[in-house]
C-alpha cells in the first residue's frame, strides 16, 4: 500500500509529503527554519506559543504550522514583514510571564527562550503587568526545582509526562493569571525528570547537586549508561573533573533522549567518598594499604603457584556485566591464554 | 499503544505496567510452561497458527501438538490458577495480532525449568510467525548493562569470544594462534557450581573483577562458608563490598564515567563508554589491571581499549565489521555486523531462521523443586526494586535513588499480613530452609496471597540468605524466583 502523498509549494519551492504531514514537518524536511518554542518532536504539537505562524495563500489568518497538515496545491510563506511582527508579539506576550533573570538562571547558554529573545531584538518588555507572586513550591521531586515565575505556561511538561513516560503527575491547575503547572499525582512522579529535559526555560531546574555549573563551563561527554541493558545514551556534564549533571540530547540512543530515574540521578556513586583508592593487602585479618606493584606482585606469586601445585583449573575468574567488552575481552583472554583455564564466568544468570 | 497497540501482561506481580494493560494474568510463580502451552493450546485449536511459517521455517510440530493438546484453559487454571476465560482472550489477541512481540526477563528465566520456559515462548513466536519481523520476535531485556557484551566476549566458561565453543579443537587452534598460547579443550565450570568445586578441594583461587557474590548469590550462608575455604582471593571493585571484605587482595577500579570502551546493549548494539573525569586516587581501569599483572607472567596485553577493539573483531565474527568509527558515525552497531559495509544486524532470522530451522520442543509442565508446606506456608519470589540496581553498590550512593527505595521490603498481601497480625512497616523475621532474614513488612495488594516479593539489593536483608540454589540443569541458573518461607514478628 503505497502513502497518499500531498504536492505543495513553500517559500515558491515544490514539495511532496505524505498526506497528513504538518506544515512544520515538511519545512524542515526542506531545511527551511520556522522559528518554533512550545513544539517538541517527540510530543503531539501543543500550539501553545503561536511562533511558529506561516501564511497560507488565500487563508483569512496566517496558521501555526506546528498544528496545520500540508493540503493539496497550498501555497506556504513562512518569512515575511507580518509574520516577523507576529513572532515578536507573541514572544513579547511570552515574556509577560518571564522574568529577565538569566544573570542567576541555570538555564542560561541553552535557554529557548533567551535565544528567541536575542535573535528577536527584544530589548525591553514593553507590556508589563503586575503578576501575583507564585512563589516556589515543592514540586513532584525533591530532586527538580520549579520556578513558576519563569514558567510561560508552553505544556511541554505536562505533554511530555503523559505521552512519554505514561504518568500524570503535573498539570495545569486554575484559570488565567493563577494557572500554574502543578504536582497532582505525586505518587505517580518517579522523577525520570522527562519534564525537566523539555523545559525551554529556566522553569525546572536541577536540585540534585550543590556543584552549579554554567553552560559554558561544562564538558559534555556522551556515554552509555551504567545501569540495565537498554544502552541508553547519555551526557555526563563535567565541571571541574566532578560530574554534576546527566543531561541528554533528544531523539539519540535507544532512550531517544529520555532517562528513568537511575539514568538521570544515579551518578552521584562516581565522587562517594566510599570510593576505593588504593590497593589493599590482607595481613592478619586486617586490610593494609599497598602500592600497587605490591598488591600485582603479590597476585602474581599466589597464582603462579596455585597454577603450578593445583593445576591451571584450581583458579577461576569473575569477570562483570559492569565492565566493557574490552575488559571482558581481556579478562577471559588472561584466563585462557596466560593462566591455562577455561574457568571464566559472570553473573548473566542475574 | 497511543497508536492501537495491546499490551498482555503475564506477572505474578502488579506491576506498574498493569495500569496499562489490556489484560493482565496472575500466574502462581512457577508454572511458564502451563500457561505458555495454554496459549498455543487456543491458538491451535482456533486455528491461528501460520501453517505456511510453520511448514517452511520450523520443525516438530507434530510432537509439540501432541502435548500442547493437554493443556487446555481449564486444566491451565488448576495449575496457574489462570481464570480460563481469560487466559483464553489473552491468547486470542495474541494469536490474530499480525505482528506480536514477546518481552521478558529473569521471571521467565529464574526457574529450575528456565531453559524450558524459553524455549516454550520460542514455540509460541514460531507457530504464530513472529520470528524474523520487525515488531515481533522473542526478546529477552537484560538487566546490566554489558551482560551482553560480556557474553559475546567469552565471559563465559564453555566458549571462545562470539560463543564459538572452547571444547572444538578447530576453536582451540585458531585461538592458540591468535594468543600464542596452547588453549585448554576442557570446558570450564559455570559460577554456580564454585562452591562444589570449592568443597571437592580442586578450586584454591578465586579472582573476581567487579562482581559481589556474597549478595547475589543464592544460599548466602553457604557461599559465606565457601569464601572462607579459599586459598587466595582477589577482588577488583570500586568500593569494599562484601565479597571485597573476604578478599586478600582488594584493587581499586575506575568506574565507567573514568574510562573508554564499549558496551552491547540488549539490542546487540554496540556503543561508547567514554572517559569523563579521572579515576579516585590510584583507582585505574580494569583493562590497565589486568595488563599490567599480565605483564608479571611476561605476557604483554594491551591497555589501549581501541586497540583491543580491533584485536576483538578478528577473532569475533559478529564484531568483524564494526570500529570505533563506524560506532561513532551510526549511533552504535547492532551484530552481527560480519564486514565494514555491512550495516548491522537489529532484526536476527528475517529471511530463515539462523540454525536452518526453527526448532519447536514439546514441553511439559514442571513445578517448582520447593514448594509451600506446613513449616514454610509462603512462597517467596525475588526480583528489583525500580530505583534500585542490583547489590546496590552504586545506587544506594546516590541520594535521589535512596530517596525512593532506602531499605529493603518483603510485600506481603493484606489478607495474610492480618492472618500473621502483622502491620505495615513492622519488623518481621523471614526463613526458610537455609537460613533466617530480619527485614520489614511491606503490607501490598501487588502480591497474591499465599505469595511475597523481596528484593536482593540490600544487604542487611539478604534475601538472598533465604533463596534456594537449585540449578537449570542447562542453563545453570539457580530458582531465585520460587521458594518456601516461613514469616513471623521480629
Amino acid at each position: 500500500m503505497s502513502e497518499e502523498m500531498v504536492k505543495f509549494k513553500i517559500d515558491g519551492k515544490e514539495v511532496e509529503v505524505a498526506k497528513g504531514t504538518t506544515i512544520l514537518e515538511a519545512a524542515r524536511a526542506e531545511g527551511i527554519r520556522i522559528p518554533t518554542f512550545c513544539y517538541h518532536e517527540r510530543l503531539t504539537p501543543i500550539g501553545s506559543c503561536r511562533l511558529c505562524m506561516v501564511e497560507v495563500e488565500g487563508y483569512e489568518q496566517p496558521v501555526p504550522a506546528c498544528m496545520t497538515p500540508a493540503d493539496n496545491e497550498i501555497e506556504v510563506t513562512t518569512q515575511s514583514d507580518l509574520l516577523y511582527e507576529m513572532r515578536r508579539d507573541a514572544l513579547k506576550l511570552i515574556l509577560l510571564n518571564h522574568p529577565l533573570d538569566c544573570p542567576i538562571c541555570d538555564k542560561a547558554g541553552e535557554c529557548t527562550l533567551q535565544d528567541l529573545v536575542y535573535e528577536f531584538q527584544i530589548e525591553q518588555v514593553e507590556f508589563q503587568e503586575k503578576l501575583p507572586d507564585k512563589g516556589i513550591p515543592e514540586y513532584a521531586t525533591p530532586f527538580i526545582k520549579q520556578w513558576t515565575d519563569r514558567c510561560v505556561m508552553c505544556l511541554r511538561c505536562i505533554t511530555a509526562c503523559r505521552e512519554i513516560t505514561g504518568n500524570q503527575a503535573i498539570d495545569i491547575v486554575g484559570k488565567g493569571w493563577d494557572a500554574k503547572v502543578t504536582v497532582v499525582n505525586p505518587e505517580l512522579c518517579k522523577s525520570c525528570g522527562e519534564c525537566l529535559s523539555v523545559c525551554p526555560t529556566g522553569a525546572l531546574t536541577d536540585k540534585l547537586m550543590s556543584v552549579k555549573g554554567r553552560k559554558w563551563f561544562i564538558d559534555r561527554v556522551r556515554t552509555t549508561c551504567v545501569y540495565c541493558g537498554c544502552g541508553c545514551q547519555l551526557d555526563l556534564n563535567v565541571f571541574q573533573d566532578k560530574v554534576i549533571k546527566v543531561t541528554t540530547e533528544h531523539g539519540v540512543g535507544p532512550n531517544k533522549g529520555s532517562l528513568c530515574i537511575k539514568g538521570r540521578y544515579g551518578f552521584e556513586f562516581i565522587h562517594s567518598e566510599d570510593r576505593l583508592t588504593t590497593p589493599l593487602i590482607k595481613k592478619d585479618g586486617e586490610f593494609k594499604e599497598a602500592s600497587w606493584d605490591e598488591a600485582l606482585d603479590l597476585i602474581a606469586e599466589k597464582l603462579k603457584y596455585i597454577k603450578e601445585n593445583n593445576g591451571a583449573d584450581a583458579i577461576f575468574g569473575l569477570t562483570s556485566a559492569r565492565a566493557t567488552n574490552e575488559e571482558n575481552y581481556t579478562f577471559q583472554k588472561f584466563f585462557r591464554s596466560v593462566l591455562g583455564t577455561n574457568n571464566v564466568d559472570h553473573c548473566a544468570r542475574l | 499503544m497511543k497508536r492501537g497497540a495491546k499490551l498482555i501482561i503475564v506477572d505474578p506481580k502488579r506491576i506498574d505496567l498493569v495500569e496499562y494493560a489490556d489484560i493482565w494474568l496472575q500466574p502462581k510463580p512457577g508454572n511458564n510452561v502451563a500457561w505458555i502451552n495454554g496459549f498455543m493450546n487456543v491458538i491451535m485449536e482456533n486455528n491461528l497458527i501460520d501453517e505456511d511459517y510453520i511448514n517452511e521455517r520450523t520443525e516438530g510440530f507434530e510432537e509439540l501438538k501432541a502435548t500442547v493438546k493437554k493443556y487446555t484453559p481449564e486444566e491451565v487454571e488448576k495449575i496457574t490458577g489462570i481464570d480460563a476465560d481469560k487466559l483464553k482472550e489473552a491468547a486470542m489477541l495474541y494469536g490474530k495480532a499480525e505482528k506480536a512481540s514477546i518481552l521478558y526477563a529473569m521471571g521467565i528465566t529464574q526457574h529450575s525449568n528456565g531453559t524450558d520456559n524459553v524455549k516454550s515462548l520460542v514455540n509460541l513466536a514460531l507457530i504464530t510467525g513472529n520470528v524474523g519481523k520487525e515488531g515481533a520476535g522473542v526478546n529477552p531485556l537484560r538487566g546490566q548493562n554489558n551482560v551482553q557484551g560480556a557474553c559475546d566476549m567469552g565471559g563465559l566458561p564453555n566458549v571462545y569470544p562470539g560463543y564459538q565453543p572452547v571444547d572444538n579443537e578447530d576453536n582451540c587452534k585458531m585461538f592458540s594462534e591468535a594468543w600464542n598460547c596452547s588453549c585448554n579443550l576442557n570446558r570450564g565450570k559455570p559460577l554456580t557450581e564454585i562452591p562444589e568445586l570449592v568443597n571437592s578441594g580442586k578450586l584454591k583461587a578465586l579472582y573476581i573483577m567487579g562482581e559481589n557474590p556474597l549478595v547475589s548469590e543464592p544460599h548466602l550462608k553457604h557461599i559465606d562458608e565457601v569464601f572462607d575455604n579459599l586459598d587466595f582471593i582477589v577482588v577488583q571493585d570500586l568500593f569494599m563490598t562484601e565479597t571485597a571484605k573476604k578478599a586478600d587482595v582488594v584493587l581499586p577500579a575506575a568506574c565507567f564515567a573514568e574510562k573508554d570502551g564499549t558496551f552491547t546493549n540488549t539490542e546487540r548494539r554496540v556503543q561508547r563508554v567514554r572517559k569523563a573525569v579521572d579515576a579516585p586516587g590510584e583507582a585505574k581501569d580494569d583493562l590497565s589491571i589486568i595488563s599490567m599483572l599480565a605483564e608479571r607472567f611476561g605476557v604483554k596485553l594491551s591497555n589501549e581499549p581501541e586497540k583491543v577493539f580491533e584485536e576483538i573483531r578478528k577473532v569475533t565474527p559478529q564484531y568483524a565489521g564494526i570500529n570505533y568509527k563506524r560506532i561513532e558515525e551510526n549511533d552504535g552497531v547492532c551484530w552481527p555486523c560480519p564486514d565494514e559495509e555491512h550495516p548491522g544486524t537489529p532484526i536476527l532470522h528475517i529471511d530463515k531462521i539462523i540454525r536452518g530451522k526453527g526448532l519447536l520442543t514439546a514441553i511439559e509442565n514442571k513445578q517448582p523443586q520447593e514448594l509451600p508446606d506446613n513449616e514454610y506456608p509462603f512462597l517467596l519470589t525475588t526480583g528489583r526494586r525500580y530505583e534500585q540496581f542490583h547489590t546496590a553498590t552504586m545506587t544506594r550512593r546516590s541520594q535521589a535513588l535512596n530517596h525512593y527505595c532506602p531499605a529493603a521490603a518483603l510485600e506481603i498481601h493484606p489478607d495474610d499480613a492480618k492472618k500473621l497480625n502483622i502491620n505495615d512497616g513492622e519488623k518481621i523475621i523471614v526463613s526458610s530452609r537455609r537460613g533466617s532474614i530480619t527485614t520489614n513488612a511491606k503490607i501490598s495488594e501487588r502480591v497474591a496471597k499465599g505469595v511475597v516479593f523481596g528484593c536482593f539489593h540490600f544487604s542487611e536483608s539478604a534475601i538472598n540468605v533465604l533463596t534456594n540454589p537449585v540449578l537449570d540443569p542447562v542453563a545453570k541458573i539457580p530458582e531465585y524466583k520460587v521458594c518456601a518461607v516461613n514469616i513471623k514478628k521480629a
